[in-house]
């Protein structure tokens, strides 16, 4: 079909390329130049609230990149232990992630398909509920006066309720709910194409299931393994859900802070600077994503 | 192969009812007749009538609703033609950036998708004029490019699965490569089409941030009504809005389930016949 379609309609093969391409160029691609465009702009009392980088005075046109919103990032220390949590955050909970979601995975894998198929359907259906209620639903559970302290009370095993919410507790507990099935997913699509035989030889030959697990399993996995990590690790640094509803005010995430800088400050041009820098920092995962997903798409 | 231990299926039982207890928790208390969303006083529908005399949210929601479906639509015709460009149409330059522009609304983080596509709509208001503010037409813009690489991903992997023999039977057989598609590739790949457009929707109907940036005036959705109201403290009424929205969905999952699981046997059904026509002939 390639062939056919390369020699009959070079024309008509070039005009269903473009209207994606041109799409995704328009939508996606220039508003990242925009971005970067305007994170050297200053910040002005107009309508959209930035000065222009380009301006004539005296018939010569003069190009003003202002650094202004960089320094500002430097010198103020607050951005950079938002960078810095919001990484060791999202770190920690792709951890936990894989952590729970790799043995679901692996089992859910092993079942027969009938079974499989429901198992997997309800790893799904949550994900397709509203991810704002089921954070949502965490506040409820947490709160000084929720489900969890009230039953741990009547119970016995705490005298006063213990804070929970507005914690970093609460909001890895958040992330780790609302995105495990991130994990899960790629993890089974991996483990279920995955040849049992070789574990069946494995333990013929006397290995010990750890062993033949750790030898075997595991490293063939990995594909699985950098997928669920890189679609939980890469939304999860400029997450802004779950630390605005989870977390208290101690929990400094990027995502959060661009949000404040957008809509409390109106600082768009620093609000642009922070995006720049959150991309710079994401632009070796996103990647290894890309690289990987072209891969698994071409196999 | 041997069945996962007992200790496998404990720990797969606690991970379903660490994914599953917060919902159903929600559910019985949005019954709760307290105000009080964490104490149990009676049983009542209260919050419910509640929920249908709230004219901010349900016109919220019917915004919602309408985004929601213009951009399944839309991101269904475009992903199809994006998958089809990525499993069926070889090598041409500048695939290595396509496909990159594909897969990377799936992990950016949703700020600087919001932030990116508004400072696009000012931009491109102040050099064009259009589009003229901000509203239902700038979220559906924003919803169909990051939904399309979901749907994209759905599709490609659907074609790369199926074999391309009947497509080349048929081109061999000198039909025109539009009519390969519309009467051969569509109809195959129909329950690929169904799981992105419901996908979409979801997305779609399920999206704060990037909403929240490029919405204007009269364009609020649903999940920023939610929001807002969330902020303000736990309330019965978000607790049966979001049982209404989770009994819809579970019907919806199951259904479409059902649909794609008949097309498929139908599917097989038809090939099978058809090759054992093929083998009377000869």
């Amino acid at each position: 079909m390639r062939h056919h379609l390369r020699l009959s309609l070079p024309s008509g093969r070039i005009l269903i390329i473009s209207v994606p391409f041109l799409w995704f160029i328009l939508f996606l691609f220039i508003p990242f130049a925009i971005v970067f465009k305007i994170s050297f702009s200053e910040i002005a009392t107009a309508v959209p609230p930035y000065s222009n980088l380009v301006s004539t005075i005296n018939d010569t046109i003069q190009l003003t990149l202002n650094l202004g919103n960089y320094l500002y990032l430097l010198t103020d220390s607050l951005y950079a232990a938002a960078y810095l949590n919001s990484i060791k955050i999202a770190f920690f909970s792709t951890l936990l992630c894989l952590l729970i979601g790799y043995p679901m995975a692996y089992t859910i894998s092993r079942t027969e398909p009938p079974i499989r198929n429901l198992l997997l359907m309800l790893i799904v259906l949550p994900s397709w509920t509203s991810f704002l209620i089921r954070v949502y639903a965490w506040i409820g559970i947490l709160k000084n006066n929720g489900l969890l302290n009230n039953l741990l009370i009547s119970l016995g095993i705490i005298d006063s309720p213990l804070p929970m919410l507005h914690t970093n507790f609460a909001v890895y507990l958040g992330i780790v709910y609302a995105y495990l099935p991130f994990m899960i997913l790629p993890l089974y699509a991996n483990l279920v194409k995955m040849d049992w035989g070789l574990l069946d030889a494995a333990s013929d030959l006397g290995a010990r299931p750890w062993k033949s697990f750790l030898t075997i399993t595991l490293p063939l996995s990995a594909a699985g393994i950098i997928s669920g990590s890189m679609l939980v690790f890469i939304p999860v640094v400029g997450e802004f859900v779950i630390p605005d509803l989870l977390g208290g005010p101690d929990t400094l995430m990027i995502g959060k802070v661009l949000w404040q800088e957008f809509f409390n400050n109106r600082d768009w041009p620093v609000a642009s600077a922070v995006a720049v820098v959150m991309l710079l920092v994401l632009m070796w995962p996103i990647l290894i994503f890309n690289r990987h997903q072209n891969k698994q798409m071409q196999s | 192969m041997k069945a996962p231990s007992r200790s496998l299926f404990t720990v797969l039982a606690l991970g379903y009812a660490f994914l599953y207890i917060p919902i159903v928790i929600l559910v019985i208390y949005s019954f709760n007749e307290s105000k009080l969303v964490t104490v149990w006083s009676q049983f009542s529908t209260i919050w419910y009538q509640e929920l249908f005399k709230d004219e901010q949210l349900l016109t919220a929601a019917w915004v919602s609703l309408r985004i929601a479906f213009f951009t399944a639509t839309a991101a269904v015709g475009l992903g199809t033609i994006a998958g089809l460009i990525l499993a069926r149409f070889g090598q041409f330059r500048g695939k290595t950036f396509f496909s990159a522009l594909m897969t990377a609304p799936l992990v950016m983080p949703e700020v600087i998708t919001g932030l990116s596509l508004l400072l696009l709509f000012v931009a491109m208001q102040d050099l064009l004029g259009f589009p003229h503010g901000r509203g239902m037409f700038t979220i559906w813009v924003a919803h169909v490019t990051f939904t399309t690489a979901y749907v994209t991903v759905i599709i490609t992997s659907r074609l790369r699965e199926l074999d391309n023999t009947i497509e080349d039977a048929a081109l061999d057989l000198g039909a025109t490569p539009a009519k390969v598609f519309f009467v051969i590739t569509l109809p195959i790949i129909a329950p690929a089409l169904i799981s992105g457009w419901l996908l979409a929707f979801t997305l779609s109907i399920d999206d704060l941030v990037i909403a929240s940036f490029v919405a204007g005036p009269g364009s609020t959705t649903l999940p920023m009504v939610i929001y807002s109201s969330v902020r303000l403290g736990v309330s019965p009424k978000i607790n049966a809005l979001a049982t209404i929205i989770i009994g819809i969905i579970t019907f919806v999952a199951i259904f479409a389930t059902w649909l794609m699981l008949r097309m498929e046997k139908q599917r097989k059904k038809e090939m099978e016949q058809a090759l054992i026509a093929a083998n009377a002939q000869l």
